[in-house]
């Protein structure tokens, strides 16, 4: 395999390299922009206005109205980025983790507690495959 | 002449830091985990660190995507608490060291290191949980803190074996410095998380140790470990222990393990926390 090839295998994780920053750009810029407490309140007032100032596409623009993370990831955000959007809708890290793992919140949760989830069955895209 | 004469490792997970802004410490979820902390805290109070260089990542707060440094180093003679989305934290401004910091900068550049110097920066959880964590709630902190933040957001960060010979390239630009002071480096970030995705939520503790017993015994052998692995093994943010490595190339090839403290879970993170001190 190659390097990008281990890097692709490696399950529900998303590398943050150069052709996803290229692709991510004005996404997370945008994210960056809910740094200030006056584009929180024009965010708050008409997200979908607001995203206009940012030239981004109508996938990028569809996934953050609907707060789909694992959509956001897959078109070139970076969770560190997205943190600046669910902190403004006032979630924390460990309950969008939740839902990007599509568990609720408690079973996350608890699943922390117990230790975290095991890098056992979780290297190798094969090894998800198999469970189905 | 400065000396570095130790080094500290930990995490800098945010929640700690919420939970000590909080007052919620001594809630059951988190009392273990401070506890954790009380030895370290009497060591550095008995230490008396003249200067703290901080090793740390900002986390989309100080730096954007407009512009991605690998290495900067803060040069300023104060950097405030960054606004994180939430309000800044309510934590003293950190002093720097600009005399020292500029000397480290014109240092290691001058080996090859080539860092970048920041003269206005922010400062995010990355760097002030940590010093929470060592020094609790003070008015002002009680040293000053030379930031270096390292980039391990966008891939790819620097490899561990740069890290581990910039340590040794800012080892040389303090014991250089003619100046009395007494240095102590910390390592942050880490140990194995995963932030992002469907395998949110990794914690590998095998890593961790073995990581953690490597730090001591045998850093070239870390250096050497490529970014596969951590992300593979430690989780896609798991990545962030390179920055350990810069602590441990400051000191001695010969250490001694001082305190070692792990705890699973900081909300999405395995804590883990080393002290090093050169045997001298």
């Amino acid at each position: 395999m190659t390097l990008q090839q281990q890097f692709d295998d490696i399950p529900g994780t998303t590398l943050f390299d150069a052709q996803r920053s290229r692709q991510g750009y004005h996404l997370n810029m945008f994210c960056m922009s809910l740094m200030k407490a006056e584009n929180r309140a024009a965010f708050k007032a008409n997200e979908a206005e607001y995203l206009k100032r940012f030239p981004m596409t109508p996938e990028q623009s569809a996934a953050i109205l609907k707060r789909d993370w694992n959509g956001m990831i897959s078109l070139g955000g970076n969770i560190y980025f997205l943190a600046k959007l669910f902190s403004s809708d006032g979630l924390s890290f460990q309950h969008v983790a939740a839902i990007m793992t599509g568990s609720t919140q408690q079973e996350y949760a608890q699943m922390m507690l117990n230790g975290g989830r095991p890098v056992e069955g979780n290297r190798s895209k094969s090894e998800w495959q198999q469970r189905g | 002449m400065a000396d570095i004469i130790a080094g500290v490792a930990t995490s800098h997970v945010p929640a700690i830091g919420a939970a000590i802004d909080l007052g919620k410490t001594q809630e059951p979820y988190w009392a273990p985990l401070f506890k954790g902390y009380e030895a370290s805290k009497k060591w550095i109070a008995e230490v008396q660190p003249d200067v703290i260089i901080l090793v740390y990542n900002d986390h989309a707060s100080a730096f954007s995507l407009e512009v991605i440094p690998t290495f900067a180093l803060g040069c300023a003679a104060e950097f405030p608490p960054a606004d994180e989305g939430w309000g800044p934290r309510p934590v003293p401004v950190v002093k720097g060291n600009p005399e020292l910091a500029w000397h480290i900068a014109q240092s290691v550049i001058l080996d090859e290191f080539d860092l970048t110097i920041v003269n206005n920066m922010t400062v995010d959880h990355g760097l002030t949980v940590p010093l929470s964590l060592m020094f609790g709630q003070p008015k002002e902190w009680p040293c000053q803190v030379i930031p270096l933040a390292v980039n391990v957001v966008q891939y790819p960060p620097p490899t561990g074996n740069r890290c581990y010979n910039l340590g040794k390239a800012i080892r040389k630009a303090v014991a250089s410095f003619d100046k009395d002071l007494k240095v102590v480096i910390f390592g942050t970030g880490g140990m194995s998380h995963q932030l992002q995705g469907p395998r949110a939520g990794l914690i590998n503790r095998e890593f961790d140790t073995r990581f953690l017993d490597n730090l001591t015994k045998d850093p070239q052998a870390l250096a050497k470990l490529p970014h596969i692995d951590y992300v593979r093994e430690a989780g896609s943010e798991g990545i962030e222990m390179v920055m350990w490595l810069i602590m441990r190339g400051a000191l001695d090839d010969d250490v001694r393990e001082t305190y070692r403290f792990y705890h699973v879970p900081g909300s999405n993170t395995a804590v883990g926390h080393i002290i090093l001190e050169n045997k001298r």
